[in-house]
């Protein structure tokens, strides 16, 4: 340590008066005996033993499984799916921002190819607002779309054109009709989606760009599809992205991947709104903190310099 | 006059005057923290917000609250 004179450090050599040995070695002796005794008595047993079986049922709880020891699974490896690739999505960095183009035209995919099967719960359409869309374009969209409401003065319902304030219509009245739209597989809602399912926007670039034939030996029963990447490999949702099915304002050209990437990012931005202004906030808090902690070690070092540097002399009594 | 003088009287002597400047101090870092921050943000960021596109969307005489 830079503030630790040598004076200071020898005071532990100077206290060690032959008196002051004799009683920390008789103190030791007593205590150990002490020790000795507590070693081999009954709750010493008892709480070791304790203490042994909680952790291991503890760490089994936890982690399901102990350590070393051998496991037999029944399953394949393909039952829980192909792990997804980790793509570079622009917005993977601590600082990087969703890339709103890529929402703009993500939102445009879900609502001409995915929203003819699943429902998007969690958007109403002033969230598009100053995020993909400005104001009036989010408001004409709303207006194509006819919304229940009332009741009125005579008590009756009515039709209305949809306003900022509706949320995106579902394509299905209830679970049941979705079901029954679909061979009996639910389409899950996609507001959450991207939090839903490990992987993220990974799994779900995997799932729409991942469909292939099954491999020899595998059998997909009629009304299934075989995507590697779904646990199990058989969901009820067929290939829907194919080279050119939309057609972008931008004059991106629209592939399958182009779609899937673009798509994903619009339903990622769907979970997580808040995703740029969290991390905006997060390099606010982190350069702060710093700084804050860096001069918390300067006062604690200014502080105690005084004590650090201080010397203190043994004075013998002189006979 | 050191200046450690100086601003003791300026700011320190009296509690009234202390408290006034703590509470314009942090309101003024504030808002520079965050004019700061938001700059480094948009320049590493450029061309990705909402705020980069939004020219290719408005409309003359459209509304203005999708800043
Ligand atoms: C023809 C109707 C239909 C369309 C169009 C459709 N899906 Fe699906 N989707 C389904 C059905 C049905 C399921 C349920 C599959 C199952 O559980 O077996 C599903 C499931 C999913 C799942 C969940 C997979 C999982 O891990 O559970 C995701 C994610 C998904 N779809 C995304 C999309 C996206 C994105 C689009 C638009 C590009 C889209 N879907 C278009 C019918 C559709």
């Amino acid at each position: 340590m830079l503030f630790q004179s040598a004076a200071a450090r020898s005071i532990p050599r100077v206290l060690r008066s032959s008196a002051s040995a004799q009683a920390r070695a008789f103190s030791s002796t007593s205590s150990s005996a002490a020790f000795q005794s507590f070693l081999g008595s009954r709750t010493a047993l008892v709480s070791a033993s304790a203490l042994t079986a909680g952790s291991v049922a503890w760490y089994t709880h936890l982690y399901g499984s102990l350590p070393f020891i051998g496991e037999v699974h029944a399953s394949a490896a393909s039952d829980h799916g192909l792990h997804p690739t980790s793509y570079p999505w622009s917005h993977n960095g601590l600082m990087d921002s969703f890339d709103h183009s890529s929402i703009r035209r993500g939102y445009q995919v879900y609502r001409e190819v995915c929203s003819a099967c699943h429902s998007l719960d969690r958007i109403a359409w002033r969230n598009l607002v100053a995020v993909s869309h400005t104001a009036d374009e989010a408001r004409a969209m709303a207006e194509e779309v006819e919304y229940d409401d009332g009741p009125n003065d005579e008590g009756e319902m009515f039709k209305r054109p949809g306003k900022l304030a509706d949320y995106l219509p579902a394509p299905y009245a209830n679970e049941e009709a979705a079901r029954a739209g679909n061979a009996g597989a639910l389409p899950p809602d996609l507001s959450l989606i991207v939090k839903a399912r490990h992987g993220g926007a990974d799994y779900l670039f995997s799932l729409l760009t991942g469909y292939v034939d099954p491999p020899a030996g595998v059998e997909i029963r009629e009304g299934l599809n075989y995507n590697p990447y779904f646990p199990g490999g058989a969901l009820g949702m067929a290939r829907v992205l194919f080279d050119g099915l939309v057609e972008y304002e931008d004059g991106t050209p629209a592939t399958t991947s182009q779609m899937a990437k673009d798509v994903s990012v619009f339903l990622h931005w769907a979970a997580e709104p808040e995703h740029d202004e969290r991390k905006k906030i997060g390099v606010k808090a982190v350069i702060l903190m710093s700084t804050v902690f860096l001069i918390s070690v300067y006062v604690k070092k200014f502080k105690w310099t005084v004590i650090k540097n201080r010397k203190i002399f043994y004075d013998p009594p002189k006979h | 006059m050191a200046f450690s003088t100086t601003i003791y009287n300026a700011v320190f002597r009296r509690n009234s005057v202390y408290v006034s400047t703590i509470f314009v101090g942090a309101f003024g870092f504030a808002v520079g923290y965050d004019k700061a921050v938001t700059a480094v943000w948009d320049r590493w960021n450029a061309g990705k917000q909402w705020k980069d596109i939004r020219h290719k969307y408005v409309t003359e005489g459209g509304s203005e609250d999708d800043e």
